[in-house]
């Protein structure tokens, strides 16, 4: 009876001392990285993984030893606050590297604004101060009334170019596939002659489209006093957290080949990549 | 919680007061009381909406207490000389933590309380003691589409008529509940979450027909009033706030007295290009109802989404007020608080109806506190201004122009990108925001809850990229002059000027209750519920609650004949964000700016939704 007893015993102890011995191996097995991602905001993620950034989270992933979990929730207003800051998570991706709100990464892309018009119009407008601009329909998109809105909207204001500009909001209808790529279509279909559009979207949606459509990017850019074009884009980390800010860091350094390969297969346009040091802008 | 009283106030004490009240009410101005509506029943079958308030009933049928907004409750058992006994009788959780705004409603011995999102409506059974759970109904709205919504998850409460609770939920639905069973009547989708619509107001039954409005201008959503039909929940009406005359319902009956409101398809000149599709203009406020004139009232909300200097015009019909016929939505006239708004004032604070000695004369006119700091009293047949006064510190403006009915803007505060401006007074959520007030025909006095905040726009960089998270804005909140961020304020619309005021350390962000017993109730954001002397607005008692109060106080007399006074407390909405959104005090921006105003909140208050009801002992 006794010996049996503590044959069970064992039975019952033996693999709580062996997992107690090999707390690495374990803690390695059920690491897990946690993303807030929106679930319908291609080419960036989506809920069938078929962003560049659910590639880059799950490339990253792998080099931590670690599986990636998503908390999927809408990118609006309080998206931080609702998932990275909430605590729900670890990582949001594709954040400009000047974000406020958080810990960024070094930055692992650089893409800018681009014209973006259906090639058989031959506009070749390549610069905020083209006098064509004042007789285009020309499509942008914004956000809110908060003074907060998307820089090309500033920029044409600036120049007294109100009256024929058509607004897109980025929010769209939500029930659509990603929403913000309402304004490339709107360009195809011939809504607006032109449009100025966040590099990523427009290279990634620009050849889906039925008609041959030409991307340029935007000059200047940085329209003074301070008014950029171009972003270096990070991932956010919680605050209190620089060491996976640390081991991001050493996996983006590393990986700079790999996730070029992707933004490339995505159509992301970059510029100057050279210019990208550690620490960003 | 300094108090101030700015002037004494000319009446007498004690003895003599109730007295010399009722001589000034009747010679000065009485609250206009909702008419029986014929008694006939509607097309649609159900019961005339409201009974008579001729004689008060004690009961509490919709959040603005009338159909005039006036929030005066006739019962008189807690009164200046017994006031301090309050004590607490019952108490009921909501087991939720975000915002509560609502007004709860009493009916028939039973206490509705419509929760924030997940929308839920309690009914509580007032005949029983502790007054437990009678049902509750849940109109499960949509979790899908998390984060889509446009603003906070509050709600303001829901209209009792014929035997039904009608209320809105988060995700645009419009529903009918049997108030005896709880069981569901109809439920009518409104609008679409997906495109950054919400609802948040707090319906009105006028006639037979359900009035709501949306929110989300924010989202670049095109603001409407839609009437439904409160027997079946077909949308019988929708008026838009901007485009086309016939999507605003402007006929050959819309005669406004201003001349820069006649024209046609205004809703769309007003506007570059097709910035009318996407204008805001949203309506989520209080609706106001005369059934003489047989006029609803109500305010739109700012133009958006553009920044101004991407709007030019005056963007109608944003942050202006309507008159409309409540049968057909046709408007009868117009007029605008804010033309081409600068500061984000929506225009959709309480119209409350009063007929008022205006130089002599008697006239039906609607007083309006609005966000841009000045007191309005408009004639409500026709829509001229009458008077506009301020009673808060203002920098925006200099004055409104009676002869054209325009604010004198300050140049000096127009917000602009790459500018750095100081010192715009009101902030955004103006002088007052939502948070509605009271009227006693018996002192002649206008209760307002009210803010004392300034904002610096530091619009030096515009960093959003579409496809990345939203970066905030670049606006921060501040106490105004004297350091205090609320104040209470007791205001005269015949004398036009303000009696008595209050300081509170936080934005007065709740509503507020006056009874003929003359006692003025309101709450603070970090607690307190305060029963004041409507007269001089001496303090007469106190009681510190769970949590911060942004809610609408009411009162009711209970089966047991006593008096009542019911208040939610649970902090939250636009100003109490940092506590229950838990925002990071770090962040100046957070909120549009109002999270720097109210760092110190969370040292004062913890989330958390409770009902506190109060009576004698």
């Amino acid at each position: 009876m006794r010996a049996k007893g503590i044959f069970l015993l064992a039975l019952l102890v033996l693999p709580l001392l062996a997992a107690a011995c090999a707390p690495d191996a374990a803690a390695r097995a059920s690491r897990e990285l946690r993303v807030c991602a929106d679930p319908n905001n291609l080419p960036f993620t989506n809920q069938r993984l078929q962003g560049f950034e659910n590639e880059i989270a799950a490339l990253v992933a792998r080099d931590l030893g670690a599986t990636v979990r998503y908390i999927w929730w809408a990118q609006r207003r309080g998206f931080i606050r609702n998932t990275l800051n909430a605590g729900v998570c670890d990582v949001v991706m594709g954040v400009p590297s000047s974000f406020d709100l958080a810990r960024v990464t070094r930055p692992y892309y650089r893409s800018t604004y681009v014209f973006l018009s259906r090639r058989s119009r031959r506009l070749g407008v390549r610069s905020f101060d083209d006098p064509a601009l004042r007789k285009l329909k020309i499509g942008v998109q914004i956000i809110g009334d908060d003074y907060a809105n998307a820089p090309p909207a500033h920029a044409f204001t600036k120049r007294g170019i109100v009256g024929n500009l058509i607004g897109y909001t980025v929010y769209g209808d939500y029930r659509e596939d990603s929403p913000p790529a309402r304004i490339v279509r709107a360009v195809a279909a011939g809504e607006v002659d032109l449009a100025v559009v966040w590099g990523p979207l427009a290279g990634y949606f620009a050849p889906r489209q039925q008609v041959p459509l030409d991307m340029v990017p935007v000059s200047p850019q940085i329209d003074l006093p301070f008014l950029p074009f171009v972003y270096d884009i990070s991932m956010a980390v919680r605050r209190s957290d620089p060491q996976l800010q640390e081991e991001l860091d050493t996996i983006l350094e590393k990986r700079r080949p790999e996730i070029d390969a992707i933004l490339s297969r995505f159509g992301v346009p970059r510029v100057g990549r050279g210019a990208i040091a550690r620490g960003g802008i | 919680m300094e108090r101030i009283v700015r002037r004494a106030l000319t009446l007498g004490l004690a003895a003599g007061l109730a007295c010399t009240l009722a001589c000034r009410t009747r010679e000065r101005t009485d609250a206009l009381r909702p008419a029986e509506p014929s008694g006939q029943r509607t097309s649609s079958g159900v019961p005339p909406a409201i009974a008579s308030r001729e004689a008060e009933d004690g009961q509490w049928l919709m959040a603005a207490k009338d159909y005039a907004n006036t929030r005066f409750s006739g019962l008189q058992q807690i009164n200046t000389a017994n006031a301090s006994h309050l004590k607490v009788a019952w108490t009921f959780s909501t087991g939720l933590v975000r915002g509560h705004e609502a007004a709860p409603l009493v009916v028939n011995d039973i206490l509705y309380v419509v929760t924030p999102f997940p929308n839920d409506l309690y009914a509580l059974d007032l005949t029983k003691p502790g007054a437990p759970t009678k049902w509750v109904y849940r109109p499960q709205p949509t979790a899908a589409a998390q984060g889509v919504a446009c603003c906070d998850v509050v709600n303001r409460g829901a209209a009792y008529a014929g035997g039904r609770i009608f209320y809105n939920t988060l995700d645009n639905h419009t529903v009918a509940v049997d108030a005896a069973t709880g069981q569901e009547v109809w439920k009518t989708k409104l609008g679409d979450i997906n495109k950054g619509e919400s609802i948040t107001m707090a319906p009105i039954v006028v006639k037979g027909k359900v009035l709501v409005g949306n929110s989300g201008g924010e989202f670049g959503v095109r603001g409407w009033l839609t009437a439904l039909d409160a027997g079946t929940g077909q949308i019988a009406w929708r008026a838009y706030t901007t485009g086309p005359d016939n999507d605003v319902l402007l006929g050959p009956g819309f005669k406004s007295h201003y001349p820069q409101y006649r024209g046609k398809d205004l809703g769309v000149q007003s506007w570059p290009s097709e910035a009318w599709k996407i204008g805001g203009g949203t309506v989520w406020g209080w609706i106001s109802y005369d059934p003489e004139l047989d006029l609803i009232y109500y305010g739109t909300g700012n133009p958006g989404p553009w920044n101004p200097d991407q709007r030019p015009g005056d963007n109608l019909w944003t942050c202006g007020i309507f008159a409309r016929d409540p049968d057909t939505g046709e408007a009868r006239w117009f007029y605008q608080w804010s033309p081409h708004d600068l500061h984000d004032y929506d225009g959709i604070n309480e119209n409350v109806l009063l007929d008022l000695n205006v130089n002599g004369r008697l006239r039906k006119v609607l007083v309006r506190p609005e966000r841009n700091g000045y007191v309005y009293v408009l004639d409500r047949a026709t829509g001229e201004v009458l008077s506009a006064d301020p009673f808060a510190y203002i920098t925006t403006s200099k004055g409104i122009d009676l002869k054209s009915g325009r604010p004198i803007l300050s140049p000096d505060t127009k917000p602009e990108v790459g500018k750095v401006v100081r010192s715009i007074c009101p902030a955004a959520p103006g002088a007052k925001d939502w948070q509605p007030s009271a009227y006693s025909p018996r002192t002649g006095l206008l209760y307002m809850p009210g803010n004392n905040l300034c904002m610096d726009f530091e619009g030096v960089e515009a960093s959003y990229i579409a496809g990345t998270p939203f970066v905030g804005a670049n606006a921060r909140m501040y106490a105004g002059p004297g350091g205090n961020r609320g104040v209470f304020t007791a205001w005269d619309p015949v004398a036009r000027r303000a009696v008595w005021k209050l300081e509170e350390k936080f934005p007065v962000w709740s509503g507020a209750l006056v009874t003929a017993g003359d006692v003025v109730f309101y709450g603070t954001m970090d607690g307190w519920f305060k029963a004041l002397d409507a007269p001089t607005g001496k303090e007469l008692w106190k009681f510190k609650v769970g949590s911060g109060i942004i809610g609408q106080p009411i009162t009711y007399r209970g089966p047991d004949g006593k008096q009542y006074i019911a208040i939610l407390s649970g902090v939250g909405g636009w100003s109490g964000a940092i506590v229950a959104g838990e925002l990071d005090a770090r962040d100046a921006t957070a909120a549009l700016g109002f999270a720097a105003a109210m760092k110190d909140l969370p040292d004062h208050t913890t989330r958390g939704g409770m009902l506190y009801v109060f009576s004698l002992p």
